[in-house]
């Protein structure tokens, strides 16, 4: 195991993330607010409560979730695109490292970012509404967890995508419509009975609403269940790299 | 010793079915500086890529110090720094962090103090927090040179280190590689450049569609295959070769006042003695002499136009 090279790729990625660091802090602050504004604010003083909470501190694990399930894909697959694109990627491929410290390096640091993000809008989130985290360990645990599980897709889509507007592609067609309609602004028992059926196809459904049981205590399903889909959505991924690792594909001709 | 990198039946060939090495034998030998030559697409950069972990061999074995670089590639990618042929560098990050990267991806310990000497081994120390995209060409290339030599490498490949780089830094590079070689440091470079060969190589080899036609020594190659040529100069115009010269190689210079007589060095007679006699039998007379020996180009020319 190369350590020194795993710690190596992290720091130099981490760096690239705080040289933009305004952009890296002002960008979610800033639509967390609007989000507060137009959701919180406008539409939510119509509506009093959601499961016994206010609607503005209902959507703020939903928020929160959004933005790091987005950001830990972009981050991770722009991360591994980026050496493709330019070339620099032969370093990576003539080092004494195996695939698995190249995917530990580029996914730490884009988990480690998103994490950063989720934190502010948890923060900029308590200037805006009322919170209480009842389960804070488990609230931090699905946080990371999600971190971990997203950067390991965005690190898949980074590999497979041929150019920029593929690496655009799954985030923009599948996370984002996914996050949104997967009750991150409403629960989901709001919904006809007919679009609850069709909703609990959606994976982030099981995420979104672990991660509500964190802060309220109460959940749109079990949080076994929630528990259970994020294990398997890692599995999955980390499937699909174990695969990329043993083909090389897209990686080594 | 044994050889520090062997190649034994190595063939590669990429994704559309394209065989870009066929069966390529080669050792090269502790401490040697080893240049291949050969034209575009003749499977150099494949070669180099193949032993560097970039790309999969199809066939054959490849071990570096001893190392296999399929089944034993932390071991025998150590060994290696590698300075590849295109300018691949990250333009935002500066100099130093990114010849710093590349010790850290070799599993060494951070040394700034490494990283400066190597900096000022090739003239870049003033540039150390410079960001990339504001070098030069050379000076890109040198940030290369300086990556590939960040972990003290055993082993360098040099892909067409030379390539858009003008004459002077040339030679500087030809300094460098010299200095290297000096430090115990194997050296594999390609080139298009021929005087670049003959000017630093021991050994040359010669690679055309993905074969191994030649590798020699450089002395011998040039000894053996070397064609020389004796230029005579007369004191009067010739119109044509005289009868009684025809059975030598001749050839009369359009002016008619020159002749070449071409004879191969490794033959047991040049015939020279003999043929200055018959030109004199024959009655003409000589203003000068002077032989030629044919350079690398030649060679390497007939080589692999003897291929197409
Ligand atoms: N990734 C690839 N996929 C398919 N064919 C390739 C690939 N890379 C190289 N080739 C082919 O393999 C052959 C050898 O290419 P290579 O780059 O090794 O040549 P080279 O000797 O380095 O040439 P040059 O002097 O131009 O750098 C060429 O015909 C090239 O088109
Ligand atoms: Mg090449």
């Amino acid at each position: 195991m190369n350590l020194n090279a795993v710690l190596t790729i992290y720091l130099s990625e981490m760096r690239r993330f705080f040289r933009t660091i305004t952009q890296s802090f002002v960008s979610p602050v800033l639509s967390t607010s609007l989000y507060f504004v137009v959701f919180g604010a406008a539409i939510g003083s119509r509506i009093d409560q959601v499961e016994g909470v206010s609607y503005g501190a209902f959507i703020v694990p939903g928020l929160i979730m959004l933005s790091v399930m987005t950001q830990a894909t972009s981050n991770a697959s722009f991360g591994i695109y980026f050496p493709k694109f330019i070339g620099t990627i032969y370093e990576l491929l003539s080092a004494p490292i195996n695939f698995l410290e190249i995917v530990a390096g580029y996914v730490g640091a884009a988990a480690t970012k998103a994490l950063f993000i989720g934190v502010i809008i948890l923060v900029t989130a308590y200037f805006f509404v009322d919170l209480e985290i009842q389960h804070p360990f488990a609230m931090m645990g699905f946080l990371i967890l999600t971190c971990i599980s997203f950067s390991l897709l965005g690190f898949i889509i980074g590999i497979w995508a041929g150019n920029f507007e593929q690496l655009q592609l799954i985030p923009l067609l599948v996370i984002t419509p996914l996050v949104f309609l997967g009750g991150s602004f409403y629960s989901i028992t709001m919904l006809p009975p007919a679009w609850q059926t069709v909703t609990l196809f959606n994976p982030v459904v099981y995420l979104i609403s672990g991660f509500r049981w964190s802060f309220f205590g109460t959940a749109d399903v079990g949080i076994g269940v929630s528990l259970l889909a994020i294990a398997l959505f890692t599995a999955a991924c980390l499937g699909f790299i174990g695969w990329i690792f043993k083909t090389g594909w897209r990686i080594r001709q | 010793m044994p050889p520090v990198v062997s190649i034994k039946n190595l063939s590669k060939s990429y994704a559309g079915g394209f065989e870009a090495l066929k069966d390529v034998n080669l050792d090269i030998e502790e401490g040697e500086i080893i240049a291949l030559l050969g034209p575009n697409g003749a499977g150099k950069t494949t070669l180099i890529s193949t032993i560097c972990g970039i790309t999969v061999p199809s066939s054959g074995t490849i071990t570096v110090g001893g190392h296999d670089t399929q089944t034993a590639f932390r071991a025998a990618r150590s060994l290696i720094g590698l300075v590849p042929q295109e300018i691949n560098l990250e333009p935002f990050e500066t100099v130093f962090s990114s010849v710093s990267f590349s010790r850290g991806l070799f599993g060494k310990r951070r040394d700034d103090a490494r990283i400066e000497e190597v900096l000022r081994q090739l003239s870049l120390l003033d540039k150390k927090d410079n960001k990339i995209m504001t070098l030069s060409g050379g000076m890109k290339r040198r940030v290369l040179i300086a990556k590939a030599l960040a972990h003290e490498p055993h082993v360098l490949f040099l892909d067409e280190p030379t390539a858009g780089v003008d004459v002077e830094l040339r030679k500087d590079m030809w300094e460098v590689v010299a200095g290297l070689k000096a430090s115990g440091v194997t050296i594999i470079l390609t080139t298009h450049y021929i005087e670049e060969a003959e000017a630093i190589a021991d050994r040359i080899g010669v690679i055309n569609k993905g074969e191994i036609l030649l590798v020699q020594n450089k002395a011998d190659l040039m000894t053996q295959m070397g064609q020389k040529k004796l230029r005579i100069e007369l004191a009067d115009r010739l119109d044509a070769i005289p009868a009684p010269l025809a059975g030598y190689d001749l050839e009369r210079a359009d002016d008619g006042l020159h002749l070449t007589y071409s004879y191969d060095t490794s033959g047991e007679r040049t015939g020279i003695t003999t043929l200055l006699t018959d030109l004199q039998k024959a009655g003409l007379q000589m203003k000068d002499i002077q032989t030629e020996q044919s350079s690398l180009e030649d060679i390497f020319v007939g080589l692999v136009k003897e291929t197409t």
